[in-house]
């Protein structure tokens, strides 16, 4: 049989020598650490630092593969992300597979690859992993989960926790927004757009770090990723009872995406990202940190987006580039198109 | 972008808001009968732009809105017929029936795929001959000259399990229907893609024999802007006429080949309207010559009489009559993700926005 229409087989997860041959081949073959190769139930890890910062995501997503990265290059971004934004020195992930039947063998490896070579690019080890692998129909494909394990220190671990925010303090990110939800929903519908939008998804644990050691006015971080941008000012100006005026004109955003909102009736500041940093920081600290994370390849194109203000306690206000002022809610569900 | 970014300049909208400021004297009402209307004066936030003096007040034109709580429940008796793919635009997914919506149903099995134009059904249905491919034909005369076309090409194309149930709406029976209730309106911001199709000729009586002013608006902000701003001086000068704002799209003899497809496939149809009741010949159904494709008579479906949800309001709120806060649900009972009225269900329909913007 030609290698590439090689498939998954039920029994691929029966614990048998088949099984232990795809852990072989396709997994520790890229995975490959120390860790990994003492083939332990579970991963003993060395720590240094008095606490850890742990997470999980499970990530589904159709299709499996994207403009600008796949499943498996998406399952180590998310956790690194959630984990940096924290605060944290993401070091260690678990990752687990859960295959449908007939799964191409040679589709898995790729997603196996490119998973090991961003948690390289991330500087994070995989010291343990799963895989099941279910009925025909009884999954979409692929899913995958991965877990992470970072190490936390002392003046870092309130960032993910918005505190001391106060009207005045900056809202920064890294680059332009939308791009990762108008990829996928491009790659995945039948909107025959030439379109060059392409996925933000990169680990941002490198550039968040760089900004926590060289600044030490950062308040809050998180990642935008489902219910975009405005999901997180949402839930920021809830949590601390202030308003949040965000410039439209400051917004960085690709042509594309944009192109492909209007076109579909969408927001921008609703669509999912994979490669952003939502900062808010001290006002003084504010062209600094813009100065730090425009050196960084991943914040070319950082921007301070806006302001936390007194007024609007608890809603997120656009001023727009037309000079009018509307609210940005979140969505209460997926983002639909819109039939007018 | 092209056609976009000039239709978006600051100082233009500024100098039309300034001009607004000068020379608005008299209190107007103007209805913007679009919801794409609507959804640009809160997208680019226009009302804060706009002089005391005057009132916008969003009309019946958001087809999502409109659509009847027996027509939801028509869609979702169809969606539980053996074999059946229900293709549907998007935004009608979450808008409850009596008793359930088709996201529900989805959740339940039923084979519901959105669609994001009629093509796509029909495709399916070349794609799945053992089944029924039904389309939820939804909109006014924009939308409905597409669902005309799918029609004219399944039966040239001999494709016989595609069908339509048809919601198809038309536009000016409801803005004639609203005035003869007494909603005190002053203007039409007309809908501009509906003008586009149907021409300028539909406006005539409300202009003449009514007294209202009417402009046809494009989308953008400075298109709306404009538009208030030739409302406001028909208005000031008491001398009210129809007028196309949109030129770019509009001709005031209107899209002939898109009336034709209309005409050879639609028939007007009393029709219900979720909170207004049925609207004499405000509906389009499908003519007999084409039969062979009407989900109502392929499948010949009854559903319950439905009744208004208890308490709702949403009908005097559509006539301008009321607003959210009169409303014993509004906030409490109704919220936008679980809506109980038709102006709570789309994001621009009048409650989804108070309530986006109560204290």
């Amino acid at each position: 049989m030609n290698p590439k229409e090689k498939k998954v087989l039920l029994s691929h997860g029966s614990g048998g020598r088949i099984m232990h041959d795809l852990i072989e081949d396709v997994f520790i073959k890229h995975f490959k650490n120390n860790i990994l190769d003492e083939q332990t139930d579970a991963a003993i890890l060395p720590v240094d630092s008095p606490e850890v910062a742990f997470t999980t995501d499970s990530f589904v997503i159709d299709p499996l593969f994207f403009p600008g990265g796949n499943i498996g290059k998406l399952a180590v971004c998310g956790t690194v992300n959630d984990l940096s934004v924290s605060g944290a020195t993401p070091r260690y992930l678990s990752v687990s597979f859960i295959i449908e039947e007939g799964f191409a063998l040679d589709e898995l490896e790729a997603i196996v690859k490119s998973l090991a070579e961003e948690a390289r690019c991330a500087n994070v080890t995989i010291v343990t992993g799963d895989t099941k692998v279910v009925n025909k129909g009884k999954c979409d494909k692929l899913f995958i989960n991965t877990a992470g394990v970072g190490m936390v220190r002392k003046d870092d671990r309130l960032v993910g926790k918005a505190k001391n925010i106060k009207p005045g303090d900056v809202i920064i990110i890294n680059g332009t927004i939308g791009d990762h939800g108008m990829a996928v929903m491009n790659a995945r519908e039948s909107f025959n757009f030439k379109s060059p939008v392409v996925s933000d998804c990169a680990s941002l644990n490198h550039l968040i770090r760089e900004v926590l050691d060289q600044s030490p006015g950062v308040k809050f971080m998180r990642d935008p990723t489902r219910g975009g941008v405005a999901a997180v000012l949402n839930e920021l100006a809830d949590k601390t009872g202030l308003g949040i005026e965000i410039d439209e004109s400051a917004l960085p955003i690709t042509k594309g995406v944009l192109a492909m909102c209007e076109l579909l009736g969408f927001d921008p500041l609703h669509i999912a990202n994979e490669g952003k940093v939502l900062i808010v920081a001290d006002t003084d600290e504010g062209d600094h940190i813009l100065e730090i994370m425009k050196k960084n390849d991943l914040g070319l194109l950082s921007a301070i987006i806006g302001r936390v203000t007194g007024d609007n306690a608890g809603k997120v206000v656009l001023k727009t580039e037309t000079g009018g002022k509307r609210i940005v809610d979140t969505l209460t569900g997926d983002p639909l198109p819109r039939i007018c | 972008m092209k056609y976009i970014d000039e239709y978006r300049k600051k100082d233009l909208i500024l100098a039309v808001s300034e001009e607004l400021k000068k020379i608005s004297k008299k209190q107007i009402t103007l209805m913007e009968v679009c919801g794409g209307h609507t959804m640009a004066i809160h997208r680019f936030g226009l009302h804060a732009l706009l002089p005391p003096t005057i009132h916008l007040l969003s009309g019946p034109g958001c087809p999502v809105c409109v659509s009847s709580q027996h027509f939801l429940d028509t869609a979702i008796a169809c969606s539980k017929i053996p074999g059946a793919i229900i293709t549907t635009y998007g935004d009608l997914i979450r808008v409850p029936g009596s008793v359930t919506s088709l996201e529900k149903e989805k959740a339940d099995g039923a084979d519901i795929r959105i669609i994001y134009s009629v093509l796509e059904a029909l495709e399916i249905a070349k794609n799945n001959p053992e089944k029924a491919v039904i389309f939820l034909g939804i909109g006014f005369e924009t939308t409905a000259p597409a669902t005309a076309a799918a029609i004219v090409q399944a039966k040239n194309e001999n494709i016989s399990n595609f069908f339509v149930l048809s919601a198809h709406k038309v536009m000016p029976p409801v803005m004639k229907a609203l005035v003869d209730e007494g909603v005190k309106i002053d203007g039409f911001i007309a809908p501009g893609h509906v003008t586009a199709i149907t021409g300028t000729g539909i406006y005539n009586n409300l202009a003449a024999v009514y007294g209202l002013g009417v402009v046809v608006a494009g989308f953008e902000p400075v298109d709306m802007m404009q538009a208030i701003l030739m409302l406001t001086l028909q208005l000031e000068s008491a001398a009210p006429k129809v007028e196309i704002q949109y030129k770019r799209i509009v001709h005031p003899e209107g899209n002939k080949i898109a009336l034709g497809l209309l005409e050879q496939v639609f028939e007007q149809k009393d029709d219900r309207w979720r909170g207004l009741g049925v609207i004499p010949a405000s509906g389009l159904k499908i003519r007999e010559e084409f039969a062979a494709f009407d989900a109502e008579k392929r499948y010949l479906l009854t559903v319950p009489e439905p009744s208004d949800p208890k308490g709702c309001i949403c009908g005097s709120i559509l006539r301008g009559q009321k607003t959210p806060n009169d409303c014993g649900l509004f906030a409490g009972k109704c919220t936008p993700s679980d809506p109980v009225g038709a102006c709570m269900v789309s994001g621009e329909g009048t409650c989804a926005t108070y309530y986006k913007y109560r204290s």
